[in-house]
């Protein structure tokens, strides 16, 4: 799943020292970054300057210097073209709510081109995809926030760009909702073969659907790494086992089981409850199952095992201290 | 704004969380068909939109209850016409929409906060500029359609007068010369009048301020130079009455029509304006038609995104 950007690598978004000035902000500073195929989080706080990205990638609005390119054409000039190969979620309210779903997304479908037929056909399909039936047909006003969502998706989607924007689309949604998006926004690249570009306030919820993550702050690139190696900073793995007779101190005996076959651990001393919980970092996907055979093994019983998401201000300062550290190796 | 504590997370289940939508993504290797399709999309379905096709029942009904309100009385000229055998129509064509002005301003101010105010409102707007169409093609596929949507409301009782007036068997060449004026006349009327209408109603998303600005600006108007107009008759000073007819959408109108398209004056005293103040007239219209497209482009080169 994970992608690695290598240099073979198709860019389908690449900025090069891309700032936009407003009379009293920067929202964007000097912004270089470069984007594959695939699933690619933006990341940053309010403000960040996610939004103010995108419109400059859609050729809306003009860059105060630097460049941009989407899919190898220049905002600059090419707006019409990226637009006519590009999907665009805005993070606000969109929607008339006098008019049916399938209305709207069929004018909207027109608006990118697709003749009349097509554009029913393909708004049918579209809304398919996203989840919607029956209620299609009744106005968007009386739609739930979800439900608003996945027709803003559609109306993205449904001239078959080769890539998406979305701006915040899980925005005001709650966990199973988000859930839903998320999985959603997977299969757009997975299942639709598009490319995505998707911002979040939340680093945790990009994590999972990404194969890519930027982060920004402030309006500078803060970070631009493959998810993976964020998972490997970021996430750290929380056990917590009984004892048994046989192993008085089940906590050591994990330990010294995991100790034996490679994997480092580290209690979490001080804490509440200290000693009894192991965390481990940079789990893999192996790891989870090396945990539950140790514990397997020593006939104990795992009574918890999870997952500890740091949250992005985490990710800043790790992230700082990883420059620190690799100061003298070069970029 | 962090608060710095780990978020428990449940061991992350691989895969869909999602309903599965069992059916393949079909990708679209059709054509597409740019700018010019969308915008004439754009185009013929806010041309419907100011009839109320393709919207609510509710939205139809004060559209068409003001077009057959347009047609009435020329259906009813000519039952009269062809009764009694007159032998010219009981109202000139270029007259027709001066007479019916009320009726006409009610439309305008009803649909052009309706095509435009809405994408505002909802903000809508966002979504046609993510897409090939720019600026001018969205500016000018509104205006084009309130103004074709004049045109129909206006030019339709010329035509069933006309094509009354052939059937009572009155002068061919006389009709046909007349009923083209009289559709000059209404096709300025139509850009005027859609430009008014759009300028004012794009500067509000809330519907209701739009149509109470657009009603506002076409009735005060017509009334206070109207009112001015036999003011200025009666104090003996006529040569001002062309000059004041140029502050009111109606009253232009009628002064240019009188000036170059052998209609008469509704002006107080039948005083329209000659050929040297009817030009000023034209240069007037053509100037504040301009003036409207060009206040729309600054308008929505302003909403962006
Ligand atoms: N048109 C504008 N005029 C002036 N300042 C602007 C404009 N648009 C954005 N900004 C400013 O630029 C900065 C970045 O805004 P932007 O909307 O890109 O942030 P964002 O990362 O999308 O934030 P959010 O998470 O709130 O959506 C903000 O400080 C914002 O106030
Ligand atoms: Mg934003």
């Amino acid at each position: 799943m994970a992608r690695v950007t290598t240099v073979d690598d198709v860019t389908v978004i690449a900025t090069e020292s891309l700032s936009k000035r407003f009379p009293r902000v920067t929202a964007l500073d000097r912004l270089s970054v470069a984007v594959g195929p695939g699933v690619t989080g933006l990341v940053g706080a309010n403000g960040a300057g996610k939004s103010t990205l995108i419109k400059i990638l859609l050729g809306l609005s003009p860059a105060s210097e630097g460049r941009a390119e989407v899919l190898g054409l220049d905002v600059a000039t090419k707006g019409p073209a990226i637009r006519e190969r590009v999907g665009y979620m805005p993070e606000h309210d969109c929607l008339p709510p006098d008019v049916s779903a399938t209305e709207f997304v069929v004018h909207m479908a027109r608006m990118s081109g697709l003749p009349p037929t097509a554009a029913r056909e393909r708004t049918a399909d579209t809304l398919r995809h996203v989840g919607l039936y029956e209620e299609r047909y009744r106005p968007i006003g009386g739609y739930s926030t979800g439900m608003k969502q996945r027709v803003k998706l559609a109306q993205a989607l449904v001239h078959d760009p080769q890539l998406v924007f979305l701006d915040e689309p899980t925005n005001g949604l709650d966990p199973v909702g988000r859930d839903e998006m998320l999985g959603l926004i997977r299969r757009i690249h997975t299942d639709f073969g598009i490319s995505v570009l998707v911002t979040s306030h939340l680093l945790g919820e990009l994590e999972r659907t990404c194969d890519h993550v930027i982060v920004v702050d402030g309006g500078k690139l803060l970070r631009s790494s493959s998810t993976t190696d964020f998972t490997q900073i970021t996430t750290t793995l929380a056990i917590e086992v009984t004892d048994t007779d046989d192993h008085p101190d089940g906590t050591r005996a994990v330990r010294d089981a995991l100790h034996a076959r490679g994997v480092d651990t580290h209690d979490n001393s001080g804490l509440p409850g200290a000693g009894h919980i192991l965390l481990l970092t940079a789990p893999g996907e192996e790891t989870y199952d090396l945990v539950r055979d140790v514990v397997a093994e020593l006939g104990l019983g795992l009574v918890r095992m999870e997952q500890r998401r740091h949250h992005i201000a985490e990710v800043f300062r790790d992230s700082d201290e990883q420059r620190k550290e690799a100061v003298g190796h070069g970029g | 704004m962090a608060v710095e504590q780990p978020t428990p997370a449940p061991v992350p289940v691989q895969g869909d969380q999602t309903r599965i939508h069992n059916i393949g993504y079909r990708s679209y290797d059709g054509p597409r068909l740019g700018r010019a399709y969308a915008t004439r999309s754009l185009y013929s379905q806010s041309l419907r939109g100011a009839y109320g096709l393709g919207r609510s029942a509710k939205s139809k009904v004060l559209p068409m209850l003001l077009f057959v309100v347009m047609c009435v009385p020329a259906a009813i000229m000519i039952a009269v016409t062809v009764a009694t055998k007159l032998k010219d129509l009981p109202v000139d064509y270029t007259r027709y929409a001066i007479f019916l002005q009320a009726v006409i301003s009610l439309y305008i101010a009803s649909q052009a906060p309706q095509a435009v105010s809405r994408d505002l409102r909802f903000k809508t707007v966002p979504l046609y500029f993510s897409r090939p169409i720019e600026t001018a093609d969205y500016v000018r596929a509104k205006y084009a359609a309130l103004a074709s949507a004049l045109f129909v409301l206006t030019a339709t009782p010329l035509l069933v007068l006309y094509v009354g007036a052939l059937l009572a068997k009155l002068d061919f060449a006389d009709q046909t010369t007349a009923f083209a004026q009289g559709l000059v006349s209404v096709t300025l009327l139509s850009l005027l009048f859609a430009g008014i209408g759009l300028v004012i109603a794009s500067m509000t998303p809330r519907r209701g301020f739009g149509i109470a600005a657009v009603i506002a600006v076409m009735t005060i108007s017509y009334g206070a130079v109207s009112t001015l107009q036999a003011i200025a008759y009666t104090q003996d000073a006529t040569g001002s009455v062309p000059w004041i007819g140029l502050f009111s959408p109606v009253t232009l109108i009628d002064g240019l029509q009188t000036a170059f398209l052998g209609a008469s004056s509704s002006f107080p005293g039948g005083v329209g304006p000659g050929h040297g103040e009817g030009a000023v007239y034209v240069l007037v219209v053509l100037g504040l038609i301009a003036a409207c497209y060009g206040l729309l482009m600054r308008r929505y080169r302003k909403v962006g995104l």
